[in-house]
């Protein structure tokens, strides 16, 4: 079987690898790379746990073409903590029981993160839109957007 | 395995797609069929061509490409008329992906985009330059070769067009149905209506009774109460998970009205 070499940036680290012709991003970083922070969910674009910024932007993981992200900069999970101390996101996800099961939760995290990385002071209303492509069958949402509301506070550098 | 071929430009890449082929704009359609192992190709066929990407102002119509996504839309301030259909469709990270060309071919209940589409009276583009109407393009698009280029649209003037999707799951969710009225004024009245369903049909449909019926009256309840009735003669609604084809045929006209009128639901 042959497989095509691609190359692209992973949380900041240049990453080479070779993948099946047809498969998609979300198999290549599990499998291929080793990064299991980011989940299989539904394969169809529907629930929104494989999201992952590429450039920047949110994308879904299993509905990319590994091909199509040759010379971007894919950012995960992986990527947010520094060392041992956790992003405030993540901290803020922990500290309002925003993750219970976990599995929506490194989606969640990169839609929010997208979504501070454009926004640093977004309404409630533009929280839930944000997430709106991501499905989490646990929390109620409510947890979620209250920690991605005193992330955003924590990151302007504010006392909430 | 499937392989995977790249071209810079949609005619080279129309060239490419002999035998079991298939395109890939955004991805959101063809992938999951490959993620569930349903497909029918052996090869995908993909282009980089930057003219897929572009929105250009031709007078009073506007020419989207087919490459063109949903976040784009919503960027883009000449289309602004458009920027709440493309909110419509599914959370940021779909509609970073999600394209107009790849909308065209979305399966019922999806393609809420092109309703909006439709309602304008688009004109598909195909890489040879062909064009199509949009409405005879949806009749027969699992029968069209070739790879579609831009879809043309008129260009509302000012507040003359409304658009809803109706979903039981808040803030996003699947349509029951998706509304585009578009209803252009002359000497006070409307003329030239628009009024375009999804989720009616196995494809986004006109209803051409309800045009009728709205031609030259007054928006207002006893002014579209024809229409809403007309609705019935157009649309033979498929059952499916998110609602059966007999509850869209009858919450349709209350929907319509909701829109014409600006009523806020409950």
């Amino acid at each position: 079987m042959s497989k095509t070499p691609i190359q692209f940036t992973l949380n900041g680290k240049p990453t080479s690898v070779f993948v099946n012709g047809g498969a998609n991003l979300l198999e290549v970083l599990r499998r291929d790379v080793g990064d299991m922070t980011l989940k299989y969910g539904c394969g169809q674009g529907t629930c929104g746990t494989c999201t992952v910024l590429i450039d920047g932007e949110p994308h879904l993981g299993c509905l990319t073409l590994a091909e199509t992200v040759e010379g971007r900069q894919i950012e995960t999970v992986n990527g947010m903590a520094d060392g041992p101390e956790l992003h405030p996101l993540q901290k803020l996800f922990m500290e309002n029981f925003a993750a219970q099961c976990g599995f929506c939760t490194p989606g969640m995290l990169m839609a929010a993160s997208s979504l501070l990385n454009r926004n640093p002071n977004p309404s409630r209303e533009e929280v839930v839109e944000a997430i709106s492509g991501n499905i989490c069958r646990c929390t109620g949402y409510e947890p979620i957007i209250d920690a991605i509301l005193q992330a955003a506070s924590s990151l302007r550098g504010r006392a909430f | 395995m499937i392989s995977v071929e790249t071209f810079q430009t949609i005619q080279q890449a129309s060239s490419a797609m002999t035998g079991n082929t298939a395109y890939l704009g955004g991805g959101t359609l063809l992938m999951r069929t490959l993620n569930y192992g349903e497909q029918d190709f052996e090869k995908i066929i993909r282009s980089t061509d930057n003219n897929l990407k572009t929105i250009n102002d031709a007078g009073d119509r506007v020419i989207i490409g087919a490459g063109v996504t949903m976040a784009q839309v919503i960027a883009e301030s000449s289309l602004a008329f458009l920027a709440p259909v493309a909110r419509s469709v599914g959370g940021p990270a779909i509609r970073n992906m999600a394209t107009v060309g790849g909308n065209l071919f979305a399966q019922h209940p999806y393609g809420d985009f092109t309703v909006a589409l439709l309602a304008f009276d688009g004109i598909v583009k195909m890489d040879n330059g062909s064009e199509h109407d949009l409405e005879q393009f949806l009749s027969s698009r699992d029968n069209i070769s070739g790879i579609v280029s831009s879809v043309s649209i008129s260009k509302p003037n000012g507040q003359d067009f409304k658009y809803k999707k109706v979903s039981r799951v808040k803030p996003k969710g699947i349509s029951v149905m998706s509304i585009a009225a578009w209803l252009p004024v002359s000497a006070g009245r409307p003329s030239n209506v628009r009024i375009a369903f999804g989720a009616m049909g196995t494809t986004p449909l006109r209803s051409k009774s309800a045009e009728k019926a709205l031609e030259g009256v007054s928006i207002d309840a006893s002014g579209i109460l024809p229409a809403l009735q007309a609705l019935a003669q157009d649309f033979s609604p498929p059952d499916d998970a998110i609602a059966s084809g007999w509850y869209r045929a009858q919450v349709a006209p209350v929907h319509l009205r909701r829109l014409l009128l600006g009523e806020v639901e409950a």
